[in-house]
């Protein structure tokens, strides 16, 4: 459980960043908390030539402006948690954050990497597809944005180029009344989720149970312009639990998952409409 | 590479490679084997060091990644003089029977203390999620971790 052998260049800008993984070719990976990739090297899942550090090349911003947060690749997941902003602007990552790894992996885990690492089973990625975020990514090419719902293509890929870095996320804030709720079930806590729903004013989206966060159209159309009822709720979720096709898992059959996903698109629009 | 860091208030300089893990720095380079290794991927918490303050894994970091910074370690708290609150705390609360798990436990509760302001009983709950302990069924580590984030940051350290 040690890592292979590789290079390592700590960045001191993000310029130097975007230069060491140009010249480190495809086998260059970009390390910021670790908690994902890491345990990867450990256990020789990955063996990069190169990482290039990107804690110290200045992404550690968070920027309320227009409506948007701004946050940088490497802020900490748990400094967004205790950011007291983070409750009322955004009141559904709020929700999500304590289900991100555990503290201790949230002190050092960043927002930014959990984007790029595209876990079909990570909050923060569920939460920005959900809210209708979008990334900033730098690289060869040039500085682009990427909407979050054509970032993720499936588990661990993204449509990331070589060379590039996700430099910054954008979180459209909360929007007065509007009501947001997040929901999952995991068999310890900490553990990576059975399901996951994140809900957005009329927005449904679930994870884990599907290889990337998916928006539930057809259940945000039955949601628009209708009055939340608990009968709503429950269509709503039943609707969901059949949109939904997930593998069997060596915990879950895909029916047990299916059912799941619809008690907890229940449970969030509920408790979504009762919150103030 | 050269590295220069702090650990327990002492700076240190070595040349690593950079995929030394920095649970492995500290307890082959340094000798500090109160940092235990359990799992090696960020599950068990048995390595759970301070790092500027914040509780972290150090199997999920390489040593390099701690150039310039400052560590702490169980051997930063009572070192050979007596228990600190916190281990004492645990002593009274029979919180430890093996003692694999305790050095990070002790090491996260610090960050915690620090970070959470008046934290409930499912907060601990939930910060102690991330440490494996077999032995003690954990009801005495969280009376241990209530008793001690109870008392004034004074109490905590006096």
């Amino acid at each position: 459980m040690k890592p292979a052998a590789f290079e390592y260049v700590a960045a001191r800008s993000l310029e130097h960043a975007l230069a060491a993984l140009a010249e480190g070719g495809e086998d260059a990976k970009p390390i910021a908390g670790g908690q994902s990739l890491v345990p990867a090297l450990n256990m020789r899942l990955v063996r990069p030539s190169l990482l290039v550090d990107v804690n110290r090349a200045g992404l550690h911003h968070v920027v309320h402006a227009n409506g948007t947060v701004r946050i940088g690749a490497t802020v900490r997941q748990a400094a967004l948690e205790h950011d007291p902003q983070t409750r009322t602007r955004l009141p559904l990552v709020a929700q999500a954050l304590p289900h991100v790894g555990h503290v201790v992996t949230r002190n050092r885990g960043t927002v930014g990497g959990s984007i790029a690492h595209a876990d079909g089973g990570a909050e923060l990625p569920l939460c920005l597809v959900a809210l209708g975020g979008t990334i900033v990514v730098d690289g060869p090419s040039g500085r682009r944005e990427i909407a979050a719902k054509d970032f993720f293509v499936t588990h661990y890929l993204t449509t990331l180029q070589p060379g590039e870095l996700v430099v910054e996320t954008l979180w459209p804030a909360a929007q007065p009344g509007e009501r947001y709720a997040f929901e999952e079930l995991s068999l310890r806590a900490g553990d990576y989720a059975q399901s996951m729903v994140a809900v957005s004013g009329t927005t449904v989206a679930v994870g884990a149970v599907t290889d990337r966060p998916t928006v539930l159209e057809e259940v945000g159309a039955l949601l628009e312009g209708e009055e939340p009822s608990d009968a709503l709720a429950r269509e709503a979720g039943a609707l969901a639990a059949r949109l939904v096709d997930p593998p069997g898992t060596i915990h879950a059959t895909p029916a047990y998952l299916e059912h799941l996903t619809g008690v907890l698109v229940e449970r969030a629009l509920k408790r979504a409409w009762t919150s103030s | 590479m050269d590295v220069e860091l702090t650990v327990n208030g002492r700076r240190v300089r070595e040349r690593m490679e950079p995929r030394l893990l920095l649970s492995d720095f500290l307890r082959h380079s340094l000798g500090l084997t109160g940092t235990h290794v359990g799992c090696e991927h960020g599950v068990c918490g048995a390595c759970t060091v301070r790092l500027d303050g914040a509780a972290v894994r150090s199997c999920l970091m390489l040593a390099v990644q701690a150039d310039g910074m400052s560590i702490e370690t169980v051997e930063g708290l009572a070192g050979s003089g007596p228990l600190t609150p916190l281990q004492d705390t645990f002593r009274r609360h029979h919180a430890l029977q093996c003692g694999f798990c305790t050095p990070g436990i002790l090491m996260a509760v610090l960050g915690f203390a620090e970070d959470y302001d008046n934290p409930t009983r499912e907060q601990v709950l939930d910060l102690l999620s991330g440490h494996l302990c077999r032995c003690t069924g954990y009801a005495p580590i969280v009376d241990a971790v209530m008793d001690f984030i109870s008392r004034s940051p004074a109490g905590r350290t006096a």
